[in-house]
Parts: C-alpha cells; structure tokens; sequence
C-alpha cells in the first residue's frame, strides 16, 4: 500500500514536470511566425512512416544506422514492460500480463530481453565512438561543453535503465521458484532465466525481494528521469522528430520560399498591377528576412528543437569540410539555445524585457538587446554555397538552409550589410540584366556561328 | 553573321520554334561557357530540332541574387523574364545552366511563370534514347571519364541518370568520384559564392574537389554547369594539372565524338 501512494505521488509528480517543460517548449517554438503548413496529409503520413518510424534516411550510414535500430526498436517493446509497470504500480498486483497472456508474454519478455541486450552493446560501441574513437562529426568544436556531456548522459541514463531491467527481471526468475505465489511464473526468459540464477542463486529470500524492488524501481525512476530530462536535451529528437518529418516542406527543394510582399512591390513599380489605393505609404517599412527566433517560421523552430546534433549536415557540408567556420548544425543548436534563452527571459518576467513598458512582456514586445546575430556570424552566413548536402543529409528532415537563407535575406535587405563583393552583381542584374557589367550583347556567341 | 534566331526574329517571321535555348548569363558572356552554347545549339541544329534564343530580352534568372539574399533585385529580374516569356507564350526550354533550370522549374510559377524546361544533358539523353541523336563513341574509347554532379542539376533536383546515360553513349571508361550522386561534393560556387571571395578556411572548395577527381586518374572531368566548369578549371589551373585533366561539359564530348 505504501508503495502503490509512493508510486502514484512520484509519477503524477514527474508528470507533471515534464508537462509544464513540454508546454513552454511548445510555446518556444511558437515564437516563430505563423506559417500554413498543409496538404496532402497521406504524403506526409507516409513521410512520417518512412523517415521518422522506419527511419529511411539513416540507413544512408549502416553502422551507426543498425546500432541505433536496435536502442529505438528496444526503446519501442520496452512500453509494453512499462505499461506493465505502471499498471503493477497503480494497482499493487505483480506482473498483471503475466497470467493474462501466458505463453505470449514469455515471448514478449523475452524479446524484450534480446532487444535490451543488443541495445546494451549498441550503447557501448557509441560511447566508445564518441569519446575513443572520436568520429569526426561528433567531436566538432561545436560539440565542445554540454553537448557532448549531454550525449554521455543519455547513453549512462540508457545503461543504467538496462541494468534495471536486468536486476529486475533476474531476482524475480529466482523469486519464482522461491515463492510462487506472489511472484508469477514469467516461463523462460531468454536473458534473465539464466542471467538471474547466475547472479542471485544463494541469496535470502528478503534480500531477492530487495533486489528485484530495486530494479523495478530504478527501472521506474529512469524513465521518469528521461522524460524530464527531454525538454533540456538533443535527445528530445525521440518525440519531436514525428512531427517535424509530418510538417516538412512537399515543395521541391530547389524552390526557396516566395515573398509576396516584395513581389508585390516589385510589380507596382513595374507597372504590372494597379497601385493598391488602401496601401498606407507612411506604414513603418516591414523588416526582410529574419534576425530573430521570432522572425523565422514555426517550422524553423520545431527543426531546431527535433536536431539531435548528430552532425551528418556538417560532415557533408562543403564549406565546413574546407575550414570554414559554418557548421548546419551549429545554426540548429544557435536557434534552439536563442529560442530557450527568449523563453527564460518571458518566463523571468523581467521589466527590462519589454520594448513598450507600457504593454505585457510577450514575444511581440520583447527586447534583450541581442538576436541570432549574437549567436550566428557573417562569416558562418556566407560561407553557405546553397548546395543542399545538409538538407539532402538530415535523417529527420531538418532544413538549415532555409534558415540561413532568411538570415542572409535580413543582413542584406534589411542591415544592407554583407560581402562587398556582392553589390556589382546586384547592381548589374539590377541595370544590364546580367551578372556581369560587360559590354558585349548577350548573343555576341552567336554572331559568327555558322548552323 | 551566324544563323541563330532570336524569338523577335522568330515571331516577325511569324514563326514559332519548337524549344526556347535558355542561354543565362554564364552561357552568354563566359567566354569558357560561350564555347558551351555553341556546342549545344550545334547539336540542336545538326539533330534538326528548330530552336530560337530570347537574346538581348533575356535577364539574369535572379537565382544568385536570390541566393545572396537580395529578394528585390532577384523579383525584378523574375518578374521581367516571366512578363516576356509570357508575351512570347513559351511553353518549352532547354538551359545548359542547372541554375537558370532550377529557378524557372522551381521558382518563377509562384511569380505567374509556368514553363516546361529541361536541363540540356535531359534533352541530350531523350533525343539519344529516341535515336534522333547518334553517338559516334570512337574518339572516347577506352578513355578515363568521370562525372561530377552539379548540386542545383542533382541534388535539388534529383537529375543523376540522364548524364550519365549520354556519357555512356561515348563509350569511354566511365568512374565514379567517392562522392558523387546524392553525395556529391559541391564545386563551391552555389549560393552566389562565385561572385565573392571565399570566407577564411583551410581551401577552396573547388580545390578539394579536384583533389578527388585527381585521385581517379581520368583524362577528362564531364560536367554540366557552367559555374562548376569555371570552377574545377581553377582548380586544377591550382594544381597545375592542366595538361593532364580536362574539364568538358557533356555537350562538347558529344560534339567532339561526332566530330561536327
């Protein structure tokens, strides 16, 4: 009795927690603009089916494609153990499955176990990749600090979820022939059946009990654990990955987002649409591009929350593979530590946030004095060659160019900053139509061509 | 003065081709690209297909200065292609340039521009496939090729088979780059980066391209983008290899094989 009030009150507790976090994560990547994002919902069903659920793109690299199956597809049966556990816990029984499905649930269990197992060796090697093997793309600079503790932790919370498991599972095969009654017989488990003699035989009675409580609750406090530990870390990509495949552009991908606006503007000037009579020509000029969380899209926002610093973009990434400073998955990492330091500050409810003292602190009236020009450089911006390997690359459909587009889009248009280099093409597409300022007719080629 | 027809001429005449030859800039005023266009509307005359070029009313597409971030500039041009391209009601065009392709694919229906354009290297494949265009591979036999994706022609737009088809026709003893296809290396000219200097890093990109061109020994690199022509030319002009490798777009292997 006492264990089933100490088990609601930590699970509604750590519930709870983790609600209010995944609320504001929401609410952070609502600081990005509104943007429709719709149609053809069966293409973006399947979408999800393949790339997120099947994981289609990661098998692109089939080492670390294959290990990381076996912790997702273990990551996935585990439920059912845990659906148990919650159950058992909720209601004082033990192994609730176990009578109910029999034979199944051997097999299920069992599974589990192989599953468990391979999760186990494929957690190892990855430790091993990060920290001894050092693969390039994960010990890039920007990997340098929490990233990489982050990354650790969530293998050792993975580890020692398995050894709950484990310990769990092994006192309760010998509890089965030490006291039937209240421990139901599981039939033959494939891991723990011998696993659990091998480590327990011998033990009291008393200290088996301990044992298996200790794992059933370590098992427990781990997941809890990691569902509140999700809204601070990479490892968030295990939820939001879902929906970030679901919402991911169906354009072409050689197609960057159209700006009404401009073209709009463009046209009245040309004199190809009539002059909107209702146009208020003293409207404050409307910023181009974006130089803030709040000035990219949702979507934008909802990428750099599923990224889980993998780092396949950079390593494909030209620019970076020659020295350059910009990295795809910095930017991601840069717009997700900017979104997070908005949201603290609205949380903080600090008056020197506000752009108007005289209104509410909210996204629209808020102020720090920085932006993601404080994280992001030009140099990173305009290093970019548009060539697409990071879009082409992302194994849950992030897009770093389209974000790096609308910073360009902001430094150009909006700061009239940017490579000097540029303003000669401007200018010359601008007056001869060309991107070059030379002399010769445009089909001077032609002009001696005999066909 | 040569015989290639613009679409003012065309329509004076009251007549109408059957493709558009979308030049672009590069094609236009390059002198390494011009040799390119002469290449393919050679094909095109000696494969009989009539074609007319837009000459001086054709604009830069806008897709570097869209790409460097300067949406006005990339509008005005646009809107000025689409509202001439519309006046001539083009339906169908062909561009050597993976650039201009992509923006009048992909970008310029969202402006009111709807056409249908291929890449020249699609074309190239159809009119082989159809058996309009005969390959005469002899001068390649036997010679090391390899091929290097465009990204804009590739990876944005998913166009990998077609040149290497037309590459096999010459017969020549085709490689593959370590990175090609959906992998492939950019040449580092994407994103308007051909019109500035590099930002500071260990090398050019172009130079880590040609590094591995170099290392499969070919003879000649098969490209299909005039800014990754110009590109892998200074690359191997840096590594002094000028006289061992030679960069070609696919239009003149097949000119040089046909011997036209």
């Amino acid at each position: 009795m006492i264990q089933q009030i100490l088990f609601i009150a930590v699970f509604l507790g750590a519930s709870l927690y983790a609600i209010k976090n995944f609320s504001k994560i929401r609410r952070n990547i609502l600081l990005g603009r509104e943007k429709v994002i719709e149609g053809d919902v069966p293409q973006r069903f399947k979408n999800m089916a393949l790339v997120a659920f099947g994981q289609k793109k990661m098998f692109k690299n089939m080492i670390p494609a294959v290990l990381h199956l076996f912790i997702y597809v273990a990551f996935l049966f585990t439920q059912i153990e845990l659906i148990e556990i919650i159950l058992d816990g909720a209601t004082g029984k033990h192994r609730i499955f176990a009578a109910m499905l029999g034979g199944l649930y051997t097999f299920i269990i069992s599974f589990i176990e192989i599953l468990s197992v391979l999760a186990f060796v494929a957690t190892v090697i990855f430790l091993w990749r990060r920290n001894l093997l050092k693969v390039p793309r994960l010990v890039k600079s920007e990997m340098t600090g929490w990233p990489t503790l982050d990354a650790n932790l969530i293998l050792f919370f993975e580890i020692i979820l398995l050894i709950g498991i484990f310990t769990m599972n092994g006192a309760d095969t010998v509890l089965q022939s030490i006291d039937p009654v209240h421990y139901p017989d599981t039939g033959s488990l494939a891991v723990s059946s011998w696993l659990g003699p091998m480590l327990f035989d011998g033990f009291s009675q008393s200290t088996l009990v301990m044992i298996e409580r200790s794992g059933w609750w370590l098992h427990l406090a781990m997941v809890l654990l990691f569902l509140n530990y999700l809204p601070f870390s990479k490892h968030l990509h295990i939820m939001l990955a879902f929906p970030n495949v679901y919402y991911s552009s169906l354009k072409p991908r050689g197609e960057m987002e159209n700006m009404p606006s401009i073209m709009n503007e463009v046209k009245s000037m040309m004199g190809l649409t009539e002059e909107d009579p209702n146009t208020d020509m003293s409207a404050e000029l409307p910023e181009f591009g974006a130089n803030d969380v709040m000035g990219l899209h949702w979507k934008n926002v909802l990428d750099a929350y599923s990224c889980t610093e993998c780092g396949r973009c950079t390593d494909a990434c030209p620019a970076n593979a020659t020295g350059k400073k910009l990295s795809p998955r910095k930017i991601m990492m840069d717009v997700r530590d900017r979104a997070e330091e908005i949201g603290n500050h609205l949380d903080a409810k600090n008056e020197n946030h506000k752009k108007d003292t005289s209104l509410a602190l909210t996204a629209g009236n808020f102020q720090d004095g920085k932006n993601l020009f404080s994280y992001i450089t030009d140099e990173e911006l305009f290093a970019c060659t548009t060539c697409n390997a990071c879009v082409e690359e992302c194994p849950v459909t992030i897009d770093p160019l389209d974000i790096i587009m609308q910073l360009r889009r902001y430094r150009i248009l909006t700061d009239a900053a940017g490579p000097a280099e540029w303003l000669p093409m401007f200018t010359s597409i601008e007056n001869s139509g060309s991107v070059w300022q030379v002399p010769d007719a445009r089909d001077a080629w032609a002009k001696d061509l005999e066909l | 003065m040569g015989n290639v027809k613009t679409m003012a001429e065309m329509a004076a005449e009251g007549q109408k081709p059957e493709i558009v030859f979308w030049v672009g800039c590069a094609g236009s005023f390059d002198a390494r690209a011009q040799k390119v266009t002469r290449a393919f509307a050679k094909i095109l005359s000696e494969v009989g297909i009539s074609f007319a070029i837009l000459g001086s009313e054709e604009s830069c597409t806008g897709d570097p200065a869209r790409r460097a971030g300067n949406e006005f500039v990339f509008q005005m041009t646009a809107l000025q292609n689409i509202e001439m391209l519309n006046m001539y009601q083009v339906k169908k065009m062909v561009t050597a340039c993976p650039h201009c392709f992509n923006t009048i694919k992909n970008e310029y229906p969202a402006l009111g521009g709807t056409y249908e354009i291929v890449h020249h290297t699609q074309l190239l494949q159809e009119l082989i496939n159809e058996g309009k265009l005969k390959v005469d591979g002899g001068a390649f036999k036997g010679k090391k090729i390899t091929y290097h994706d465009s990204c804009f022609l590739g990876r944005v737009n998913g166009v990998y088979n077609a040149p290497r088809e037309v590459l096999t026709s010459l017969d020549a003893d085709l490689h593959e780059l370590k990175r090609s296809k959906t992998k492939g290396l950019c040449c580092g000219a994407g994103g308007a980066q051909m019109f500035k200097e590099d930002e500071p890093g260990d090398k050019r990109i172009n130079v880590e391209r040609i590094e591995e061109i170099l290392d499969t020994d070919a003879e000649i690199v098969a490209a299909n983008c005039p800014f990754c022509i110009t590109m892998l030319g200074d690359g191997i002009k840096a590594k002094e290899k000028q006289d061992n490798v030679m960069v070609y777009d696919i239009s003149e292997l097949i000119v040089q094989s046909n011997n036209w």
